[in-house]
């Protein structure tokens, strides 16, 4: 794990990229924890002042500091992605190994309502779940709604590598010897799911940013919890584009576009290390 | 033989789908802790209106019919398809008595082009591009594309929207910020209006197609970058076949297959990609519609949106199924 962890850090640029921008955004997260003050509360400071030395991204219309929000609202759409992404990938990766690894009937009916899953347009029906709960929607239960839909790609993705993982000679190999099953799953084929499982989790934890942000620019959300998504809302409620309050705007969605593009170079990053035709000229290049 | 190995299991996949996604639309509403009938009331309440208890009690009852909370769950699951298969979804609450089906029909010919519109150029061209890719990888062209691809790719529909909302609509505005068409144009099949049509749905049309072209194409290069190392195209290339002739009928013939696979896989994703777009630029098809209702609280409309979305999605899937065989004649041969 960490040998690959390594090697992708020396040869691949893109994972050198992603990976330094996620540590500072995850630093960006843990310093929010010291913020000053209460951001669910409204003017706690002066409003719509422009950037000075005291608030360096100005403040908003609604009298709060525009940095220590976005600081705090990375840290929430962090941490909702984390919870969402943990949900799904447990339902994710059961059911996938399962369906893979028995095959048969039980394989056909759990990938029908998996396909079943992938089809159904999910963002109308997250939209109806949040219009019913509304105000009450925390990270924590909004987290929990996206992660117990989002895990049906996934599990298609974790049964199919283990379809070919169990036709590859080393498998058979493996049997033939008298390796027990779960040390052959275990020590086998765990060493090539892991990767792949990371580069899954971390698409969705994608998704799920990219929904929060959605749900919450519909109002669909606490929108007293300060996220990429609420930051964005409140701008738009105020007018911020026509206003041409632009550190207001623009702080939460740059900061999306900078954190996904991470998010996503790390992913990429080692789903092609998986290909083993990428991974010799990656070392080649070098 | 295709009909029983190919045909029948997608009907079965299908009805599946139909099932599922209907029954969660139905269990969801029940589950959840709080009462879209006692929300309304709260709602009427609270907008100041003086009731007296005996109409409130009246009002409950009627909601709970509009709804289809009467009766035991069976018997309101019951009645729910039984509703559902005669086409009525029940009338809107804040357009009260439109029926939803109405409302949406005027609504779904604007998703319909931009859907199909943004779907047929993204498709295309990202197919093509990744084609030319995998054909001449070190061009120029070719590399600007795949960065391009790579950095558009991930960004959130809602996001890409409103920073072209942002650059072309309010700093350089050269598109109009919303609607469908000109307000107190005249509705008409003239060039004006025509090109009126098409002003307003530039933008929104831009912004899925630079996101999902990328989608397209790096699918595109990673089967099509297998089909090349293949023994036939490398036989093609020592037979000394043309170049163009052996990306298109070799090399693209075959890893546009997958393709198809993909789009109706990534159907439900495409389309909710298209309601948040719509929303953005107050585009005045099923997505505003949907947030109007949102809105408003018109959960029955919600609710309709949904069963609908879930019909529509499945059926083109369905369909996209069908033609398959005709393209790939693996299918249609075994």
């Amino acid at each position: 794990m960490l040998r690959v962890f390594k090697r992708l850090f020396r040869y691949d640029k893109r994972f050198r990229f992603g990976f330094s921008i996620l540590t500072l955004f995850i630093m960006i997260a843990l310093i929010s924890l010291f913020s000053p003050y209460n951001m669910k509360a409204w003017n706690t400071v002066p409003r719509d002042m422009a950037s000075s030395l005291k608030y360096p991204l100005g403040t908003n219309s609604m009298g709060q500091d525009i940095l220590w929000q976005a600081m705090v609202a990375i840290k929430n759409s962090l941490l909702l992605g984390l919870i969402a992404a943990l949900i799904s990938r447990i339902i994710a990766i059961v059911l996938g190994l399962l369906a893979g690894y028995k095959g048969g009937l039980f394989d056909r009916i759990v990938m029908t309502i998996n396909d079943s899953f992938i089809i159904i347009p999910l963002f109308p029906v997250l939209i109806l779940i949040a219009s019913i709960l509304r105000t009450s929607l925390s990270i924590t239960v909004l987290g929990i709604i996206i992660g117990l839909f989002g895990w049906a790609w996934d599990a298609r993705l974790f049964r199919s590598q283990i379809l070919s993982l169990k036709e590859r000679e080393f498998t058979k190999t493996a049997v033939l010897s008298g390796m027990k099953t779960y040390k052959i799953i275990t020590s086998e084929h765990l060493p090539y799911i892991i990767p792949l499982i990371m580069a899954a989790t971390i698409n969705n934890v994608i998704w799920v940013i990219g929904m929060e942000v959605t749900l919450s620019m519909l109002g669909l959300s606490n929108l007293n919890t300060p996220t990429i998504g609420t930051m964005i809302y409140w701008a738009l409620q105020y007018q911020a584009i026509f206003l041409e309050k632009w550190n207001w705007i623009l702080t939460p969605i740059i900061s999306c576009i900078v954190l996904i593009l991470a998010l996503y170079m790390l992913s990429t990053s080692i789903s092609e290390y998986l290909d083993p035709r990428t991974r010799l000229q990656m070392i080649k290049g070098e | 033989m295709v009909f029983k190995k190919y045909i029948i299991p997608r009907f079965i996949q299908y009805i599946t789908v139909l099932f599922i996604g209907i029954t969660l639309v139905f269990i969801i509403p029940r589950l959840l802790p709080s009462d879209p009938v006692e929300h309304q009331l709260n709602r009427m309440t609270a907008q100041g209106q003086y009731l007296d208890p005996a109409a409130v009690e009246e009002m409950r009852e009627t909601l709970q019919e509009l709804y289809g909370l009467k009766g035991g769950l069976f018997q309101q699951y019951i009645n729910y398809w039984k509703r559902l298969f005669t086409g009525n979804l029940g009338p809107s609450f804040t357009q009260f008595p439109t029926p939803v089906v109405e409302l949406i029909k005027i609504s779904l010919p604007w998703t319909l082009g931009l859907l199909l519109v943004s779907l047929m150029l993204s498709w295309v061209i990202g197919t093509m591009l990744g084609g030319i890719k995998v054909s001449f990888p070190n061009s120029i062209l070719a590399k600007i594309m795949e960065v391009l691809a790579m950095g558009m790719r991930p960004i959130p529909y809602y996001i890409m929207a409103l920073v072209l909302l942002i650059i072309f609509a309010f700093i350089f505005p050269v598109f109009p910020m919303a609607g469908g068409y000109s307000m107190g144009a005249k509705v008409g099949f003239n060039l004006r209006f025509i090109l009126d049509l098409f002003r307003h749905a530039f933008l929104p049309i831009m912004s899925m197609v630079v996101l999902e072209i990328g989608g397209w194409f790096l699918q595109m290069r990673n089967v099509a970058s297998n089909v090349v190392e293949e023994d036939y195209v490398v036989y093609a290339e020592a037979s000394g076949l043309p170049k163009l002739k052996i990306i298109f009928r070799y090399i693209m013939r075959n890893a546009i297959i997958p393709q198809i696979t993909g789009l109706a896989l990534n159907l439900g994703f495409i389309f909710g990609g298209a309601l948040i777009t719509e929303i953005v630029f107050s585009y005045p098809g099923i997505g505003t519609l949907l947030y109007s209702a949102i809105l408003a609280g018109d959960y029955n409309l919600i609710l309709g949106i949904n069963i609908f979305s879930i019909v529509g999605v499945s059926t083109a899937m369905l369909i996209i199924d069908l033609i398959y065989p005709l393209l790939d004649p693996r299918v249609r041969y075994q």
